[in-house]
């Protein structure tokens, strides 16, 4: 498991992140944060600014050499975010949202409206982000639908003892692929079989998942799947959904306008096929090329060898946070064990996240104070708040000795 | 970058770490507003009694950052036993303090300076707060109880 450092040269890949140079009040950023957005390479900002200096034009419409490399440039992109995922057909199967709230809501919208009836039920966890509740919700506030929870153990692990009883008579199971606030990754082969079982399709959220290991949705047996650009290198405004094409091809149309018509009357339309059908108005043309970027860029590193670098380095941080702080409480597994991620939720002590956050700032280290968008989790593990850090492939040790030193001046100034 | 030593002056560091009038009152004759910060999930709960137009008594639980706690804490002490039109005055200068005009709106009401120019002599402790205009995320911290406050206010005029 443990890679050598000479595989993984961490510095060098420190310094293909310009912000990474920042300095602020004399301190260099040490940046923490990744699980809310991560940092861009100079590859990913290059091809970007490229794609807007030498070929943008809109896609799919203009008969001119221009428009023509721009459709190309914008579908290398959905092409890329399939591979990156081993989807079967991604030419067909991914469409291209906003972020992966929108791929969320396009599915609660779409396939939900058009498969979930009074009566119906569906299967969420007590660990999700609101952009997998709140949809939901949305639908549940118009129809009769049942929402059930599969509810988190004592361990912060999803408690799958019941899992068929859960399951029993749904429709839909849709669980996150990874937490965002308790750095658990999602044991998914159980929750995809139970579910299949009982005659439901599967959503994974990758969010959190896809920038930091290699996923397969193929083996994973998933039927739907979402991630998001912006946590893996990538630019913001740029989302995948991943569904199987029979699946897509049942579901009504989302968003309505140009590019996601075959024809229009003044009585009626027929849609495009997949997967433009999902892709009204002008799509994040330079974004895409971004995403592409991004996604070469994880991929000549090895997403392997990425996961392995972010094992050791969140075990030196959980180690290192209970060796100096033995008030420190962790929401989330300890070192060394299976399926956990380098997200770090904690209390510590009785100092708020926000004053915690404050004081870190000072220091140029750069952390999560909140709710995490996970407000029905916070309430389940009895706090409004927590501080989180989250470690990326471009953190080191020597950012987690920052953050201690940091650490260390917060609890001086509310002792 | 403003300094930390302007946020977390030592009195509000006092008020935070020894909070004045925490707890509950009877409801009635008391009224309870809850109010949250979907920010940062803070949430206060003001418990607020008024008898002949004074505020006779007022309390207040919850739990949140240093900023919004010892916020609660200064304004429970400032506004206890002052009558309901002073108070009102006070919420309308600590949130000029704040750059906030009382509608929510910046800049529609003309220069903040006429809303409630700071007067040390009312504003007292109150006046540590100003250094968290510098802090712009943290504003809301500060206000939360005031905003508490003014529905708290308005419930018990209305019963």
């Amino acid at each position: 498991m443990a890679i050598k450092q000479s595989e993984y040269d961490v510095t060098k890949i420190k310094s293909d992140f310009p912000l990474l140079d920042r300095v602020q009040d004399g301190n260099k950023i040490v940046f923490l944060d990744s699980a809310a957005s991560s940092q861009r390479p100079y590859s990913v900002l290059e091809a970007m600014d490229d794609y807007y200096k030498t070929t943008h034009a809109n896609v799919h419409r203009g008969v001119y050499a221009i428009a023509e490399e721009a459709t190309r440039r914008y579908e290398e992109g959905r092409l890329a975010a399939g591979r990156l995922i081993n989807a079967p057909d991604p030419a067909r199967e991914i469409i291209l949202t906003k972020n992966v709230t929108e791929a969320y809501n396009l599915v609660a919208y779409t396939w939900g409206r058009a498969n979930l009836h009074d009566g119906a039920v569906i299967v969420l966890t007590e660990s999700e982000h609101h952009a997998n509740i709140v949809p939901w919700l949305m639908l549940k506030q118009e129809r009769d639908i049942t929402i059930r929870y599969i509810p988190i153990g004592d361990d912060f692990r999803l408690d799958l003892s019941n899992l068929d009883e859960m399951v029993k008579g749904a429709k839909f199971v849709s669980v996150t692929g990874a937490s965002n606030v308790l750095g658990t990754i999602t044991d998914l082969e159980p929750i995809v079989k139970a579910a299949h079982r009982a005659g439901a399709l599967v959503m994974a959220d990758g969010a959190q998942l896809v920038p930091h290991r290699p996923v397969d949705v193929q083996a994973l047996d998933l039927d739907l799947f979402g991630y998001t650009g912006h946590k893996l290198l990538g630019p913001t405004g740029i989302g995948v959904l991943w569904a199987r094409a029979a699946i897509l091809e049942e579901m009504p149309p989302f968003l309505g306008g140009g590019e996601m018509i075959n024809d229009v009357r003044l009585d009626g339309f027929t849609t495009n096929e997949l997967p433009w059908k999902f892709e009204a108005g002008t799509p994040p043309i330079a974004e895409s090329v971004g995403l592409g970027a991004a996604i070469r860029y994880l991929e000549e590193i090895g997403l392997e060898k990425i996961a392995a670098h972010e094992a050791e380095l969140t075990n030196y941080a959980l180690d290192s946070l209970c060796e100096h702080f033995p008030e420190i409480e962790i929401f989330g597994p300890g070192a060394r064990t299976e399926r956990r991620g380098g997200v770090i939720s904690f209390r510590f002590g009785d100092i708020h996240p926000h004053d915690v956050s404050q004081v870190l700032d000072q220091h140029g280290v750069c952390v999560r104070a909140g709710h995490h968008c996970a407000k029905p989790l916070m309430r389940r593990l009895g706090v409004n708040a927590t501080t989180r850090v989250s470690l990326y492939l471009y953190n080191d040790e020597h950012d987690v000795d920052v953050l201690i030193e940091a650490l260390t001046a917060v609890k001086k100034m509310f002792a | 970058m403003a300094g930390l030593e302007d946020l977390y002056r030592e009195i509000i560091l006092d008020h935070y770490r020894s909070p004045r009038n925490r707890g509950e009152l009877a409801t009635p004759p008391a009224v309870r507003i809850e109010g949250f910060n979907p920010l940062c999930g803070d949430e206060i709960v003001l418990y607020l009694e008024v008898t002949d137009g004074v505020v006779s008594d007022v309390k207040i639980s919850g739990q949140g950052c240093s900023i919004s706690q010892s916020s609660a804490s200064m304004m429970s002490a400032a506004i206890k036993g002052k009558d309901v039109g002073e108070v009102r005055a006070l919420i309308r200068s600590f949130k000029a303090m704040m750059s906030i005009p009382e509608s929510g709106h910046e800049h529609d009401d003309g220069p903040v300076e006429e809303i409630g120019p700071i007067d040390p002599e009312t504003f007292g402790e109150l006046a540590a707060l100003q250094g968290v205009v510098k802090f712009p995320v943290r504003i809301k911290c500060a206000t939360l109880s005031w905003n508490t406050l003014v529905q708290a206010l308005d419930e018990a005029a209305a019963n």
